[in-house]
Parts: structure tokens; sequence; C-alpha cells
């Protein structure tokens, strides 16, 4: 894969930047970013905007991480995106939902940059 | 760092001489990942010298109660900078949030060394306070338990409060 646009959603504006930042010590290309602070507001961005990947919380207001994958697998053009939780909830519970409803991994918070590409490196197919 | 199986325990009852040290360690693991730095043992500090930011995480479920991180403006200011490689004095309202998902990760990884507990346990969004002139209700029959620790010589005081 050449470069990737990525969307990461955490409500923690500080988490998105050590995100980001933990995908570029990955070794990942990216053309650019996107964040959004919240499930309803990352779905407001695909709206106009096309990723490779995305990254997200499941504790958020508005709209928390597992009904934003939910909402993701009904839209068709939406469906085939990869998304990694990372998250502080880490119950089997939660993380067992994110990935029978299309999740494709989790990283669990505190993480480190290793981590990050150990995970997201595979669901990109790299 | 492995935080897996050495430090998890089987499904107890509150147990104060076991769950202190976890909360410490919780705490320590947060700020060695994510912030490259390790967390001092203190005793507790003067009322005045905790800080006038409070960060509150709330637990329901198989763990019900708050968790809370309490340090000064200049403490959290240091932590942002430390998470965001930028010096401390450059950061801006990133403290208060630094601060919020510090406290996040703490509750969420003590409660993930608390086997048969934990998996059961939900965590809210957290809360900041600013300012000192408050003051939080004990539990009915709750239990508390606290650690402190110095980041970089400035005091933090984490708080678990839990119902029975």
């Amino acid at each position: 894969m050449s470069q990737i646009k990525a969307l990461i959603v955490d409500d923690s504006s500080v988490m998105r930047k050590i995100v980001e930042r933990s995908l570029r010590q990955a070794g990942l290309d990216l053309s650019s970013v996107i964040e959004a602070g919240n499930g309803a507001d990352a779905l407001g961005l695909l709206d106009t905007n096309q990723v490779d990947l995305i990254l997200s919380d499941i504790n958020m207001p508005v709209m928390d991480g597992i009904e934003f994958v939910r909402q993701l697998q009904t839209t068709e053009k939406l469906r085939g995106i990869p998304v990694v939780m990372i998250t502080t909830e880490g119950s089997e519970s939660n993380v067992m939902q994110a990935l029978s409803l299309g999740a494709k991994g989790y990283i669990r918070k505190p993480f480190t940059p290793d981590q990050v590409k150990e995970h997201v490196l595979p669901v990109l197919g790299l | 760092m492995s935080m897996t199986s050495p430090h998890r325990l089987p499904p107890t009852l509150f147990d104060k001489a076991k769950w202190t040290p976890l909360l410490e360690l919780s705490a320590r693991e947060v700020f060695e990942i994510m912030l490259n730095t390790n967390l001092e043992s203190a005793k507790e500090p003067a009322s005045e010298q905790v800080g006038e930011f409070t960060a509150i995480v709330g637990l329901a479920g198989s763990l019900r109660g708050v968790l809370s991180i309490r340090c000064t403006d200049e403490a959290a200011r240091a932590m942002a900078g430390k998470m965001l490689n930028m010096p401390s004095d450059e950061v801006d309202n990133d403290s208060l949030d630094a601060l919020a998902e510090i406290a996040n990760m703490i509750a969420g990884n003590f409660k993930a060394k608390l086997t048969g507990i934990g998996n059961e346990c939900m965590l809210s969004v957290p809360t900041i306070i600013v300012g000192t002139d408050y003051h939080t209700r004990s539990l009915a029959g709750g239990n508390i338990i606290e650690t402190f620790c110095n980041f970089e010589k400035k005091p933090l005081r984490v708080t678990l409060q839990l119902h029975d």
C-alpha cells in the first residue's frame, strides 16, 4: 500500500495526537490524518472523506466506538474500511462485541508505539 | 512492559492491602508507557500542595465507584508536555485533556488487573474539576484506597473510592 489516509476517533485530543505519532513511528506513510471526537462526528467526516484505516476509542460521548463500528457496517462504502479499536475498555465483552461487529483488532491503552505497529500493520496487509 | 498475569488477582472481595499497591502499579505503568517517566513513591503531601486539578472517572458494574487523580496545574502541563513531546510551557488546554486521559488509563489498567472483577466493570468518560474548594462525599459503607506519588517532584494523589 502506498500513502495511507487515516481517521482517528477519540474524545481526547492528546490521545489523537499520540495515536498519529505512533502510526508514523510504525512506519506508515500517512498522506493525511483526519480526526473526530466521537463516532457521530466521524461518520460525518466519512461522508466527504475517503480513508484507508480507522482507529477508534470505545468510550466516547455522543456516539461510542461500538455504535460507530455498527454504523459503519450498515453503509456499503464504509463497510470495508479496517477498524482498530484503541481503548482502556479492554474487557472481554467490549472487545468481543467490537470484533463481532467488524473491527479488525484492538489495542489497550496504555500502549507503546510497537504495539500500534504490531496491531495495525497486519490489518493493512503490511 | 507486560501488564498481564503477574499482578492479576483471583476473584475476591475488596482487599485494601492488595489493591493499594495495584493502584500504584497501575499509575506507574501508565506513566512509564505513555510518558516515559518513572513515578516515585511519596508520603501524603499537605493538602495545599496537591493541586487544583482533579480528573475523575466513574466505574460501574462489578466495581462501582470513582477513581480520581489530583495534581497542580504545573504537573498537568508537564504531563501533557511529556505525552506530546513538547515543552510544558507550550502546552495549552491539552493539560486538562492529558490529565483526564491519564485518569482513564489508570482506571482501565487497574480494573484489568482484577481478574473476574474488572472484566465486567465499565468506565465513564472522564470529568475534570478545576479548583480546590470542593468536597467529595464518602459513599455509605464504601472503601477508599489512595496512593501518593511524585511526578518530576510534583505530588500526585490517586484515589479509588468504591461502593460496597
